[in-house]
């Protein structure tokens, strides 16, 4: 696919290709020379980036450094969780970028110098760029809490916030958990990748309960008061979860009721509050969020723990010649999620590759389209177009455009948003991976 | 030598097609690839869709793409989120995505069909489709092509004339409703999966 996209790109194109070999003149020939791309992590961010440089400009070298051979995709694996999708469901592989033409590193960054434009890996790997791109996504603020840490979310108590082997680890838990059990989930502070997730990860999970285990509870133990697309969740947990009723399968305790949340207690299985404790038998806290480890190390961060960017470039504030784009990045009013970072994306690499080659990057565009899927023929979604604001410096959604499904959609529609969320997610991963 | 100047020129096409209007006047809108670019995460990279049921978009023609999104933007065509975006633009950026997709060439991925179905739905589409869908559903002169289109969407629209939540012209009518009464939906699923299997 992405072999064909490159064809028919150049095809498209092809007669303007003389009038532009003649304007660029020989200056572009010799910038030719030395245009490295060093890519840090191969999530929707960072692949979309190594993925659309391939196509905007072939004679840009591509490296892309990822830790894992595999990339499961956060979307999607609620319905893991579910038991509608299985792991493999949600796996993807860098052999399609491979195919494009990136140079592909299974390697772990430990460091980049943003004045010598190095990057250095645990391998002991060092590789120069004249442009890097860093898309961490996110990682968690343990230390705001007792008694949770790595391993113990690892081992015992996941958050399964990023996909992988602690989404399989809490489908596990799920499948063992007596019918009668209770569910206890802490849902995080804002801001936080991906908004809806958390709610409709519990919807999902009381589709399975309500089949195989109708006597169990959920419990939502929430740092906020309000959350992402609340009106249709709140209609679709009353109409199949029982929601506000004595019999209800799921209870959500907003943020002031809570109080702070201050832990765990591992040994007794409960969350910890300033007033209280809640216990679960299965227990899956969701922490507070930050910037991936990288984006501290290389000094990207400001002190609210995310990275400050140019929103049209994505080039950090901190650091000149690093693009932080995707969960890390503060990309006011842009949600963390995956089509945000798939959107940047290609926004960043149009910056990249007009930069390499002494140009002015052009007008950005930007889309976010996020599907929630709340039991199995309904599901609902949330949009917006999003043009760059250089007044308010924000990347804001055009006026009278976008917003959320409707509440009073037809039984057919909900039905409807649920195959096009499997669509999107098909559709979004070629585009991502190729 | 020869290898250089190609080089060079593939460089400048990418640049041109991404970022053309370096400054100026023409920079105060998004080019024609960095509007349609966001469009591949539901339809699929280039506009040809993976499916089951986001419709491929790619090689549409201009017209059809245009009344489309007026259409959407207007509430006449009834859409789950695509009138929410299609809202999102202004007509001149419509214009330039409808040429944009309109020159792309349409990937038509294998769908998962009954063959059975297939060779009922080759004969009915004869008797029934053909003469506004013609050339077998490839050419689709202001409407939308029917060949490879993903199988889920194709149905969805059937839905929707019949249910009065697409208008649609006279003879269409006519033809559609020809094919259900004399055959039903199992006509439909025939004719259907008959369009799914196309290359």
């Amino acid at each position: 696919m992405t072999k064909f996209n490159r064809r028919s790109f150049l095809q498209l194109t092809g007669a303007a290709a003389v009038t532009g070999a003649a304007v660029m003149g020989a200056p572009s020939i010799a910038k030719a020379a030395g245009k490295k791309v060093v890519i840090v992590g191969g999530g929707p961010a960072g692949a979309t980036v190594a993925n659309y440089l391939r196509m905007m400009d072939m004679s840009i070298e591509v490296t892309l450094i990822e830790a894992n051979k595999n990339y499961y995709t956060c979307f999607m694996s609620n319905e893991v969780l579910g038991g509608k999708r299985s792991m493999d469901g949600i796996r993807q592989d860098y052999t399609g970028l491979e195919k494009a033409g990136v140079k592909v590193v299974y390697d772990m960054v430990t460091g980049i110098d943003g004045a010598k434009k190095k990057v250095m890996t645990k391998g002991g790997q060092t590789f120069e760029y004249d442009r890097c791109v860093v898309a961490p996504g996110v990682d968690f603020k343990f230390d705001k809490y007792e008694g949770l840490d790595a391993e113990v979310a690892e081992t015992k108590i996941p958050h399964a916030w990023k996909a992988g082997p602690q989404t399989a680890l809490l489908r596990k838990q799920i499948e063992a958990m007596p019918d009668g059990g209770v569910f206890t989930m802490v849902a995080p502070p804002n801001p936080f990748r991906c908004p809806p997730g958390p709610y409709e990860r519990v919807s999902l999970i009381a589709n399975y309960f309500k089949k195989h285990k109708p006597k169990s509870k959920i419990l939502i133990v929430d740092h906020k008061d309000k959350f992402s697309k609340q009106g249709l969740f709140t209609q679709a947990w009353k109409k199949f979860y029982g929601f506000g009723t004595d019999n209800s399968m799921i209870d959500w305790m907003k943020g002031t009721d809570v109080g702070t949340i201050t832990g765990v207690d591992v040994d007794g299985m409960a969350v910890t509050t300033d007033f209280e404790e809640y216990k679960g038998d299965v227990i899956n806290f969701i922490p507070a969020q930050k910037a991936g480890p990288i984006a501290f190390a290389a000094g990207l961060t400001d002190d609210t723990g995310w990275c400050p960017v140019d929103k049209v470039s994505f080039e950090s504030k901190m650091v000149p010649g690093i693009h932080v784009l995707g969960d890390a990045a503060i990309a006011t009013k842009m949600p963390k999620s995956g089509y945000a970072a798939n959107s940047q994306g290609k926004v960043t690499a149009s910056a990249i590759a007009a930069a390499l080659n002494g140009k002015t990057q052009g007008v950005p565009s930007y889309v976010n389209t996020c599907y929630s899927i709340a039991a199995d023929d309904w599901a609902f979604s949330v949009a917006a177009v999003y043009k760059y604001d250089k007044e308010q410096d924000i990347i804001a959604g055009v006026k009278g455009a976008g917003g959320l499904s409707p509440m009073d959609a037809s039984a057919e529609d909900r039905k409807r948003e649920v195959a096009y969320a499997y669509s999107w997610y098909n559709n979004i991963c070629k585009d991502i991976w190729g | 030598m020869s290898h250089e100047i190609s080089k060079a020129k593939l460089l400048a096409v990418g640049l041109l097609a991404w970022s053309s209007f370096s400054n100026g006047a023409l920079a105060e809108m998004a080019s024609a690839e960095t509007l349609a670019a966001p469009c591949a995460g539901c339809h699929g990279p280039n506009g040809s869709s993976y499916g089951p049921a986001t419709p491929t978009i790619a090689g549409i023609t201009q017209d059809y793409f245009l009344s489309s999104m007026n259409d959407y933007i207007s509430g006449e065509r009834k859409s789950t989120v695509m009138g929410r975006i299609a809202k999102g633009y202004s007509a001149e950026e419509i214009k330039v995505m409808a040429d944009y997709f309109a020159k792309q060439k349409i990937v038509r991925f294998p769908q998962e069909v009954d063959a059975a179905l297939v060779e009922k739905g080759r004969k009915l589409f004869q008797n029934y489709c053909e003469k506004c869908h013609e050339d077998d559903g490839y050419l689709a002169d202001g409407i939308g092509v029917m060949a490879g289109q993903t199988k889920q969407y194709l149905h969805f629209m059937v839905n929707d004339f019949f249910s009065g939540d697409r208008e649609w012209s006279k003879k269409q009518k006519k033809k559609m409703q020809a094919l259900m009464d004399d055959h039903g939906q199992e006509g439909y699923d025939a004719v259907l999966d008959y369009m799914a299997s196309k290359k």
